[in-house]
């Protein structure tokens, strides 16, 4: 059985990120990912970032991608795709399957980066084709460039709907209008903005009630609520659209961490279900990490910047780099991390991420 | 004379328009503060135009003529506008302020292939325009431009 000093699970930001700080130590490093690609969501991302130089920013989210990769060939990380990792065992042992073959190995630290799945929303019509999710609309115009019809409506005004939005209509299709539950748009203004400039408009206390059509998606059902989410009856209006793109949040991918026994949390504002973790993304669980979506939805970035303080941990764990070296570069990531976490939106992210923290180092304290 | 105008509503974290700034024009003090403007030290480069992510940095050139003023801002969509054409000039509620000419199209060449557009409006409305349709208006100038 092969060994390794670490194992990452998800080829994203977080897992390139965790990958390329512990194999330029010096750590052996198999990033393995179930996509055919490597990652995660960077290479669907055509906009350009925000944040500071230290975090990519104004550069399009596939070009950071393709960065990253750059600096994991570097880092002599051995990226393994198209690979599932379906088991970790109490021996430390991970298995993994290919189409081909299913294989075992062994890692001194496992970091899990296995990101986060899209939410859906249950209404009539729903399984009709047509219906996707912000994720799936991005990789068909961005990685496959097929657009999934001529025009669409989108569900939600977070940065993902408004930036799928943008999307659409620069990969040629018209956007009927984005829907938003809440009274506001949630994401950016500058990312509405945009959107709005080309001529969609965001409806604002608005929600879905049905998606229509003999075979596929000809038509949606739309209708006003009022500020406790409830339908106001009467409001009902069709709109017609071959598309029905819905982005209404994310919730971290757990399993994994679940399946080795971390001590699992919820978090609302985080995204739901997570592992509990601390601040260099320690779980209960002895040499397990976790970072990125999984440890709390944010955004591409603090995945990424969260993944290279794992690796560092990791690292200093290995006894690849000193306590001065260690310390001196999870205070430079950690401080990166801490600046996106600022201002109106970040704020929230940054109370609830201190309160897990808080939270396991009760539970490790405690002994529970 | 151009001058730079910038229209970043909130507190989010993002500095790429000081970082694009050679001149110092720009101070972003903390990450999330909102961006601050030297006037005196722009030298209309447009570098911040094309590298913000949010398309929020502006160049308007108040004395483009008698009557019209112009203002540059990034452009993502096909097929690139031809100079001359009309656009719809649309404000940041994606409301039609007026009609605009495109005078200028910035190649897509540099930040990261992001095109910047200079429209000419009329001067007392160049203020209230953030940008433009992504198709040409469909009442073009008599005998053309």
């Amino acid at each position: 059985m092969k060994t390794y000093d670490v194992i990452v699970v998800g080829a994203g930001p977080a897992g390139l990120g965790a990958a390329i700080e512990s194999g330029k130590a010096g750590a052996s490093v198999l990033l393995a990912d179930e996509n055919d690609q490597p990652g995660g969501q960077l290479f669907k991302q055509i906009h350009k970032f925000f944040g500071s130089h230290d975090h990519y920013a104004g550069t399009r989210g596939f070009q950071i991608g393709q960065q990253l990769l750059e600096e994991a060939a570097r880092a002599h990380v051995e990226i393994r795709l198209s690979t599932r990792v379906w088991g970790i065992f109490e021996d430390g042992t991970v298995s993994a399957c290919t189409e081909d073959e299913s294989f075992r190995c062994r890692g001194t630290w496992l970091i899990l980066a296995t990101g986060a799945t899209e939410n859906s929303l249950v209404f009539p019509g729903n399984t009709l084709p047509g219906v996707i999710t912000a994720g799936a609309a991005q990789t068909m115009v961005n990685l496959r460039h097929v657009r999934p019809g001529s025009r669409a409506v989108v569900v939600g005004s977070g940065n993902v709907g408004l930036i799928v939005s943008y999307q659409l209509l620069q990969a040629g299709m018209d956007v009927a209008a984005i829907l938003e539950a809440a009274p506001q748009v949630t994401g950016y203004a500058v990312h509405a903005g945009k959107v709005r400039r080309a001529g969609v408009p965001v409806l604002c206390s608005h929600t879905v009630l049905e998606a229509r059509g003999e075979r596929e998606l000809e038509e949606v059902v739309v209708a006003q609520v009022d500020g406790q989410f409830r339908l106001i009856p009467g409001t009902e209006e069709v709109i017609q659209a071959d598309t029905l793109c819905i982005s209404v949040g994310l919730t971290p991918r757990w399993e994994l961490a679940a399946l080795c026994g971390c001590k699992m949390d919820f978090c609302g504002p985080l995204g739901g279900r997570l592992p509990l973790h601390s601040e260099t993304l320690e779980t209960t669980c002895p040499h397990v990490l976790v970072a990125g979506d999984l440890s709390g939805i944010e955004e591409a970035s603090t995945a990424l910047d969260e993944g290279r303080l794992a690796g560092v941990h990791a690292a200093a764990a290995l006894g690849l780099l000193s306590t001065a070296e260690s310390a001196e570069r999870e205070r430079e990531i950690q401080s990166r991390i801490a600046a996106l976490r600022q201002g109106a939106f970040g704020r929230k992210r940054q109370t609830s991420k201190e309160q897990i923290w808080s939270r396991y180092h009760q539970h490790q304290g405690g002994g529970l | 004379m151009r001058i730079i105008f910038i229209d970043c509503p909130q507190e989010i974290p993002c500095n790429p328009c000081q970082s694009a700034c050679a001149a110092g024009a720009i101070q972003v003090p903390s990450l999330t503060e909102r961006p601050r403007i030297l006037p005196e030290k722009c030298v209309a480069c447009g570098n911040c135009v094309a590298a913000c992510p949010g398309q929020a940095c502006f160049l308007i050139d108040e004395e483009y003529s008698e009557t019209e003023a112009t203002i540059e801002f990034p452009f993502e969509f096909l097929p690139v506008p031809e100079q001359g054409e009309l656009r719809e000039a649309r404000d940041n509620e994606g409301q039609t302020v007026c009609l605009g000419r495109v005078v200028e199209v910035l190649p897509r060449n540099r930040w990261h292939g992001t095109m910047v557009v200079r429209l000419a409006v009329p001067k007392e409305l160049v203020r209230q325009v953030r940008g433009m349709a992504r198709t040409a208006a469909e009442a073009q100038e008599e005998g053309g431009m």
